[in-house]
C-alpha cells in the first residue's frame, strides 16, 4: 500500500544505493592512485603500502588494517548489489522488452544504462574475489609480494578485467548520480553531454593509468618470477640504520 | 540551403507502416510498404493523410489540431517516439518507419489509446487541486491574486500535452506496466507547486513514493529527449526525487 511505512524504504533504498555508489566511486577513483603509486617506482608503492599498514603512524605494520578497510568495502557492495538487483528486469519478459526499447530507441543514455547493467553484473563476481585475497592476505602487498601475485599468481587476468569492468561502471554510475538527484539546468556550462563527456574522459583517464600499472607489476613479477614469495626490502628503511653506524 | 530545403520535393519516400487491426480476429501485425511523392514543408500529418486518402483508406491513425497541442498523433518515428504533425519529412531519411507508440492500448494501426492511459493515471495520482475547503468556495468571489513568477512556474508544467511520447521512450514503463511515467511525476511537480493545493509532501509521497512512482525512475532520460513540448522532464523528477526523500527523513 503507498503511503505506509513499508513504502519509506523506496526512498532510503534509493538514497542508500547512490550513497554507497558514490562512496565505492570515490574509493575506486582513490584506490588507482595509490596502487598506480609503482609508477613511481618500488619505493614509492612500499611507502603507500605501509600507510594503509598504519606503519606511519605507529611505528609498525598492521595488516589487518587493510583486512578492516576490504570488509567495509566488500559491506558496501553486497548493499550496493542487493539495492541496484532492484532495478535489473526481472524475467524474460522485462529483458525483452528493455532489449527491443533499447535497440529501436538508439538513445545514448538508455543504452548507456544497459551498460552500467551489464558491467554491474560482471561486477557481482569480479570484486568477490579481489576483496577475498585482501581480506585473507592482507600482508600480501608490496612491489614484489604484488606483482608476484599479478605475474606468477596469474591475477593479471582478474586485474585487467575488473578495471575495465569497474572504470566503465563507476563512470557510468557518477554520472548517472548527477542527472538522477540534480541534473543541470537547461543552458549551464556543465551541461548533460559535457558531463557525460567528463564521465568519459574519467573512466578512460583511469583505465589508462590502471592498465599501466597492471603492466609495471607485470613486468615485476616476470624479472622476479624465478624468486617468487621473496619480499622487497627498501633502500630507506636501510639507509638510517647505515648513518647510525 | 539547409538540408530540409535541399530534399523537399525532390525524393519518392517509403512509408514503412505497422498495419494491425486488434478489433479483427484474422488480423495479424504486418508492416505495409507505401510509396509518396514528397512536398515542400511536408509533415508526416499530411503524408499520412495523403496515403489514407489516395493509397488505403483503411489506414488508421490519429490527429486533431494538426498543430502540436492536442497530443493525439504521438507515434514510433524510425524507432523513436514524437509527435506526427511537427516532424518534417525532410528531416527524416528517404525511409520512413512509423509504428504506434508502445505502452499503451492498440486501437489499430498507429492508433493508441492514450486518453484510457491518461485517464487511469490521473486518476491514481489525484492530479487536481485538493482543499477541504473548496466545496465551500463562493465561485463570485476574487480569486487570491498568484505571483506572475509562481503563475509562469505552473504554467510552464501545465503545457503538457498528454501526448504519451515520455511514456513509449521510457524504459522503465517498458518494463513495468504501473509506471507513472514522466507525465505523472509532472503532474505531480506541477500540483506541488500550486498554493491552492493544499497537500502535503507527505499525501504526495503516498501517491509517488515507491516504486511505480518516482523511485521506480532509473533516469534513462529518454523522456526528457523526446519530449515534443520541451518539458523540463528530468529537472522535475530530480526535484521530486529530492523532496520525497526529504520527506522520509524528516519523517524519520
Amino acid at each position: 500500500m503507498p503511503g505506509t511505512m513499508s513504502s519509506a524504504w523506496s526512498a532510503r533504498g534509493e538514497l542508500a544505493q547512490g550513497l554507497s555508489g558514490l562512496l565505492l566511486v570515490l574509493f575506486v577513483w582513490a584506490h588507482m592512485f595509490f596502487e598506480s603509486s609503482i609508477l613511481l617506482g618500488k619505493e614509492a608503492m612500499y611507502w603507500v603500502t605501509g600507510l594503509f599498514e598504519g606503519k606511519h603512524i605507529f611505528g609498525q605494520p598492521y595488516p589487518w588494517l587493510v583486512s578492516f578497510i576490504a570488509v567495509i568495502i566488500l559491506l558496501l557492495v553486497v548493499m550496493h548489489a542487493a539495492l541496484a538487483m532492484n532495478k535489473f528486469p526481472a524475467g524474460f519478459r522485462q529483458q525483452r522488452a528493455l532489449y527491443r526499447h533499447t535497440g529501436r530507441m538508439r538513445h545514448t543514455d538508455t543504452s548507456l544504462w544497459v551498460v552500467q547493467a551489464v558491467s554491474g553484473f560482471l561486477l557481482f563476481f569480479l570484486i568477490p574475489v579481489h576483496l577475498y585475497t585482501m581480506i585473507v592476505e592482507p600482508a600480501n602487498i608490496g612491489p614484489y609480494a604484488s606483482a608476484d601475485r599479478v605475474w606468477s599468481g596469474r591475477y593479471w587476468v582478474l586485474y585487467a578485467l575488473l578495471l575495465l569492468t569497474v572504470h566503465v561502471h563507476a563512470a557510468a554510475g557518477i554520472y548517472r548520480l548527477l542527472m538522477k538527484w540534480a541534473p543541470p539546468r537547461r543552458g549551464a556550462l556543465i551541461n548533460r553531454a559535457r558531463a557525460r563527456r567528463i564521465a568519459l574522459g574519467a573512466a578512460c583517464f583511469f583505465i589508462l593509468l590502471g592498465a599501466a600499472s597492471l603492466i609495471a607489476y607485470m613486468k615485476i613479477g616476470a624479472d622476479h618470477a624465478d624468486r617468487a614469495g621473496e619480499r622487497y626490502h627498501p633502500a630507506t628503511a636501510q639507509a638510517p640504520l647505515a648513518l647510525k653506524e | 540551403m539547409t538540408e530540409a530545403a535541399k530534399n523537399a520535393g525532390a525524393r519518392e519516400l517509403e512509408f514503412a507502416i505497422l498495419r494491425h487491426n486488434p478489433a479483427d480476429p484474422d488480423s495479424v501485425p504486418r508492416e505495409q510498404v507505401f510509396t509518396l511523392h514528397e512536398a515542400a514543408g511536408m509533415t508526416l500529418f499530411i503524408a499520412l493523410n495523403e496515403l489514407r486518402q489516395h493509397q488505403d483508406a483503411s489506414l488508421q491513425f490519429d490527429f486533431v489540431c494538426r498543430a502540436g497541442i492536442c497530443g493525439s498523433c504521438g507515434m514510433l518515428i524510425n524507432g523513436r517516439p514524437g509527435l506526427a504533425c511537427r516532424t518534417l519529412t525532410a528531416d527524416l531519411p528517404r525511409r520512413i518507419q512509423l509504428a504506434p507508440l508502445p505502452g499503451f492500448e492498440l486501437i489499430g494501426d498507429l492508433s493508441v489509446n492514450t486518453g484510457k492511459w491518461m485517464r487511469g493515471m490521473s486518476e491514481r495520482l489525484e492530479t487536481w487541486v485538493h482543499d477541504q475547503a473548496l466545496e465551500q468556495l463562493d465561485i463570485d468571489a476574487l480569486e487570491q491574486p498568484m505571483e506572475p513568477e509562481q503563475a509562469e512556474a505552473i504554467y510552464e508544467l501545465e503545457r503538457c500535452i498528454e501526448c504519451g511520447c515520455c511514456v513509449g521512450a521510457c524504459g522503465s514503463a517498458m518494463m513495468h506496466e504501473d509506471f507513472v511515467g514522466a507525465v505523472g511525476l509532472n503532474q505531480i511537480a506541477r500540483f506541488r507547486l500550486d498554493p491552492r493545493d493544499k497537500r502535503e509532501d507527505a499525501d504526495y509521497y503516498a501517491l509517488v513514493g515507491d516504486e511505480s512512482g518516482v523511485f521506480g525512475c532509473m533516469t534513462l532520460l529518454g523522456c526528457e529527449d523526446v519530449c515534443p513540448k520541451d518539458l523540463p522532464l528530468a529537472t522535475q523528477i530530480a526535484f521530486l526525487r529530492r523532496r520525497m526523500t526529504a520527506a522520509v527523513i524528516a519523517r524519520g
